[in-house]
């Protein structure tokens, strides 16, 4: 599914660690790269979203059925 | 015709993406924040007990006395603002394609910290909500008990560093999101009829003290609805706003605590409800140490739950059932807690208080350490 450099399944996972693990595998980039990350609450999405805008990142969200695919570029 | 047709969808799509920005704004919080702080107030005025316009720990244990779950003559009162939180939350997440029926994360874990976080609350006398309200009428043991609240969530976010976790949820028949916000519709109807089931048995009903000091049922159902819809638009918690503070330097949700002691001191002070001091507070003592302790593991088990109390219930709201699980746990907790000779009274904290305190923490402290996942 995916041309990044990371993927975190996010998945059934209550706050904050979606978020805990967005800014782990944002770290890990060596350089600019993408993360992408799957999340299956709006709550999730919009915090991880947050989270990694805060440390200068871009998001792209796209909505697959009852999941959100979060494309994270640093 | 067409034209117009298509003009209608594309303004109404970008309404739609105007407030879904507004809602996970700051000022979303803040509107959040206020209506809370304003509200709770009133409700005060209109006749909920003093600086308890809202708290979620004391109003389910005021639901647990009702049922007989406890036998603490002053505090039984089915509280409707807890009901309206839940359907609030509900019929929110439903408008808003948000409502997703999950369970399965370590729910006895859940129970077990709902119960301690409702035994710590009712240590200090209040959830954060209440913390944040007796701040705002003058209460300044609230100060004692935030600073605990604060400590607890730091414990918290050390175990959420090391990699704690209390697994994935799963998603689950719609039924089974149900099922909390139907028990709130049972509650509801007892309630409204306040129904004698046997004789000198439940539903109780306090005839002194802050159990028999209510707003009218109509009043405090459509605020909690009201709170339950905006917190579950806004993600309103305040666990989270110290958590992510301290976790990752997010100010987000601090905003919509910080609207509500402001709301709430604003409003008192125009009402007449400020009165500031440590002694003589209504429905507090000024034992500090277990003030700051109570408050301590109860910050510790919201963290561990990924939730304060008002929080669990908009999520239970949302479908959550490990949330609901939470909900069951604190009110069972509460049960115990007057029982058990653990729960504070305006004197001072319970004979059983400290030591329950004391296992408290030692049982979520090891909920923290041993239920981890790697990270790499």
């Amino acid at each position: 599914m995916t041309m990044s450099d990371q993927v975190v399944d996010a998945r059934g996972l209550s706050c904050p660690q979606p978020v805990i693990l967005s800014r782990q595998a944002v770290k890990k980039l060596e350089g600019a790269g993408t993360v992408e990350v799957l999340v299956d609450t709006a709550t999730s999405r919009d915090n991880v979203k947050r989270a990694v805008e805060n440390v200068g990142c871009q998001v792209e969200i796209r909505e697959e059925g009852e999941e959100f695919l979060l494309t994270i570029t640093k | 015709m067409e034209g117009e047709e298509t003009i209608r969808k594309i303004t109404m799509r970008e309404k739609g993406r105007t407030m879904k920005k507004f809602w996970s704004s700051p000022w979303g919080l803040v509107s959040a924040g206020l209506f809370v702080g304003v509200f709770a107030a009133l409700l005060q005025k209109w006749g909920n007990p003093g600086n308890m316009g809202i708290c979620v720990a004391c109003f389910e244990r005021d639901i647990a006395g009702a049922l007989g779950l406890h036998r603490a003559a002053v505090v039984q009162y089915l509280r409707p603002e807890i009901m309206g939180f839940v359907f609030g939350a509900l019929i929110a997440a439903y408008a808003f394609r948000e409502f997703k029926p999950r369970v399965g994360s370590a729910p006895i874990v859940r129970f077990v910290l709902g119960f301690f976080a409702m035994v710590g609350a009712l240590v200090f006398l209040g959830c954060p909500w209440r913390a944040l309200l007796r701040l705002a009428g003058g209460d300044l043991n609230a100060v004692v008990g935030i600073l605990g609240l604060a400590a607890g969530i730091g414990v918290g976010v050390v175990f959420m560093r090391l990699g704690y976790s209390l697994g994935r949820t799963y998603k689950t028949y719609a039924a089974v999101g149900w099922v909390l916000p139907l028990i709130m519709i049972v509650l509801l109807v007892l309630a409204i009829f306040q129904p004698k089931f046997t004789e000198n048995g439940p539903i109780f009903l306090s005839v002194e003290g802050p159990g028999s000091m209510y707003a009218p049922l109509a009043i405090s159902l459509a605020v909690g609805m009201g709170i339950g819809f905006l917190a579950q638009r806004t993600r309103l918690c305040t666990m989270g706003a110290f958590r992510d503070l301290m976790l990752i330097r997010d100010p987000h949700l601090f905003w919509g605590i910080v609207a509500i002691a402001g709301a709430a001191l604003l409003t008192n002070l125009a009402l007449g409800q400020f009165n500031l001091g440590f002694v003589g507070q209504p429905v507090a003592h000024d034992n500090h140490l277990w003030n700051f302790a109570g408050m301590m593991l109860a910050g510790l088990a919201f963290a561990l739950a990924g939730g304060c109390p008002g929080r669990q219930l908009f999520m239970a709201g949302e479908g959550d059932g490990d949330a609901g699980i939470f909900v069951i746990g604190m009110i069972v907790g509460a049960g115990f807690s007057h029982n058990f000779g653990m729960a504070s009274s305006p004197a001072g904290p319970g004979p059983w208080g400290p030591v329950a305190v004391i296992v408290g923490l030692v049982v979520c402290v090891a909920i923290g350490l041993t239920m981890r996942q790697r990270m790499d």
